[in-house]
């Protein structure tokens, strides 16, 4: 493959399978899920079954909202080389009942508060890198709402 | 069922063995078990040998091949930080089943300096590793902590101390790759890894060896007048709950696995002398003082604070030093930390003896999830 093959057919890839990123660049990208219709439960992403009630017949996807709340969170000092570090790392509760994992902007990670559970956070997307066939990798971060 | 003795135990001190491969250090505690229980590797039935880096290597035959390759069946085991405590229960299930008289389990790990656990491995291209919030073993282990703050208040103090209760420990264990003492101050100001645990409250990784000689009543009695029993050998792994596997859930993993093996033993946490659970990092032992019913739930920071689980408090917890000191080899640990309890209920256990013991538990979680738990008593 040329060099100028490679840019024409590079692609916004998600990072992860339960964000999708629409064709049409005027759709926003989305997280997606599946429910189960027997128990309620939802998942991240695709399903073959239902990791609660076993059942394989009734899940459906699902369109998550990009907004939430913090859970619970870390603050993560040591990490893998090359990415920028102190963050915060959190467990964000969905309202679909799903929760998802994330890191979370707009909050000051010297200082880790109790005031930070329950905070309203939305989601956008970023380019975090570049792989190795020239797409751009596109992940899913969440930035606090006031 | 039928009843279970441990009849033999043996670690090797717990570091780091460039010189060594694991086969050697798995070989020297399996034989160091083998004299403690008066016997030879003859009379060994089956094997269970717990090894997760290398599950794929064969080790429990190469052990056998090193100390006497005698064709008896040999099973290898791995189930992430619980394997070595799975080895031990498939030895038990070996003698309780009444298809065996004599089983050996095993637990080895060679980690070396290999730092962050799950660090490593897959596309790094689509890693979401500190992009999409992270699945290392600090950082949730950090979340599991911050949720006890969230619903109890507790502060990064109670978990500190623990740490300097388990680092005191150690001094007196000869086992332990770390027997320092760590001040509070100390651990409040160390490196911050993933808060809120500094680097002296997280585990550092290593290499270790340990194996138990178990047999069945009938046998026991004819190689010693005084064995330890199995009381209880419970492994559960994580049921369905909403935030899992997005947040690991070390809970009720281990809540299912508590009930399971208190009823086994017909007893309650009350009746316990002591515990050696796993403290991977600080705020793991806090959370598991309530999953275990030491004290009640909201209560482990008060637990902590009143000096409740120090040897000479009223439920000794991690008297080895825990994984915090030990170091956490990981297929090691789980066979390890059960021979640390039949120690102290022979009184073998030297300084760091828990007096009087009489009923010990050791407790093991593997993310993913497995928990294990085995009550061991006189």
């Amino acid at each position: 493959m040329t060099q100028e093959t490679a840019s024409e057919e590079k692609k916004r890839n998600p990072i992860v399978p339960f964000l999708r990123i629409p064709e049409d660049p005027k759709q926003e990208p989305y997280l997606w899920g599946s429910k189960c219709k027997a128990c309620g439960s939802v998942f991240l992403g695709e399903r073959i079954a239902c990791g609660k009630c076993g059942d394989t017949d009734s899940l459906e996807e699902v369109h998550l909202s990009g907004e939430g709340e913090i859970y619970v969170f870390s603050v993560v000092y040591q990490t893998v080389p090359g990415l920028e570090a102190p963050y915060v790392a959190a467990i964000i509760d969905l309202p679909e009942g799903v929760s998802i994992r994330g890191n979370v902007y707009g909050l000051d990670p010297e200082k880790p508060s109790p005031e930070w559970f329950g905070k309203k956070v939305k989601m956008y997307t970023e380019k975090v890198r570049t792989d190795r066939e020239g797409n751009d990798v596109i992940a899913a971060k969440f930035r606090v709402l006031n | 069922m039928k009843d279970v003795a441990m009849v033999g135990g043996n670690m090797i001190k717990f570091g780091r063995y460039p010189d060594k491969d694991v086969v050697q250090l798995a070989a020297d505690a399996t034989i160091g078990a083998l004299k403690d229980a008066g016997i030879s590797i003859n009379e060994v039935e089956m094997v269970a040998s717990g090894n997760l880096y290398q599950s794929n290597a064969m080790i429990g035959q190469r052990v056998m091949k090193e100390i006497g390759a005698t064709g008896v069946p040999v099973v290898n085991v791995a189930n992430a930080c619980a394997t070595g405590s799975t080895a031990f229960r498939e030895a038990y299930l070996a003698i309780a089943s009444g298809m065996y008289d004599v089983a050996l389990a095993i637990g080895s790990e060679q980690m070396g300096k290999m730092g962050l656990l799950g660090a490593g491995g897959g596309n790094r291209d689509y890693s979401t590793e500190g992009v999409m919030g992270t699945g290392l073993m600090p950082g949730v282990f950090g979340q599991a902590g911050v949720e006890h703050m969230r619903k109890y208040g507790t502060k990064m103090e109670h978990f500190a101390k623990i740490s300097v209760k388990n680092h005191k420990h150690s001094v007196h264990n000869p086992y332990a790759q770390y027997r320092k003492e760590t001040p509070l101050e100390d651990v409040m100001n160390a490196r911050m890894i993933a808060w809120p645990n500094t680097l002296l409250m997280c585990c550092p990784t290593g290499d270790g060896a340990a194996a138990a000689v178990l047999m069945s009543a009938e046998k026991a009695r004819q190689h010693t007048t005084n064995p330890v029993w199995v009381a209880a050998s419970a492994l559960t792994s994580d049921p369905w709950q909403e935030r899992n596997p997005t947040m690991f859930d070390v809970n009720t993993v281990t809540r299912n696995a508590a009930k399971q093996a208190y009823d086994q033993a017909g007893i309650g946490p009350e009746d316990l002398s002591q515990v050696e659970l796993h403290d991977c990092f600080a705020t793991a032992e806090l959370i598991h003082y309530e999953n275990l019913g030491l004290c009640g739930d909201g209560e482990a920071g008060e637990f902590i604070d009143r000096g409740d689980p120090w040897v000479g408090g009223r439920i000794p917890v991690n008297a080895s030093g825990g994984l915090l000191s030990k170091g956490h080899p990981l297929g090691a640990t789980g066979v390890a930390n059960i021979v640390e309890i039949m120690w102290h209920l022979r009184g073998q256990a030297g300084e760091r003896q828990v007096e009087n013991s009489k009923v010990g538990l050791a407790h093991v979680i593997g993310l993913g999830s497995a928990c294990t738990i085995h009550i061991i008593k006189k």
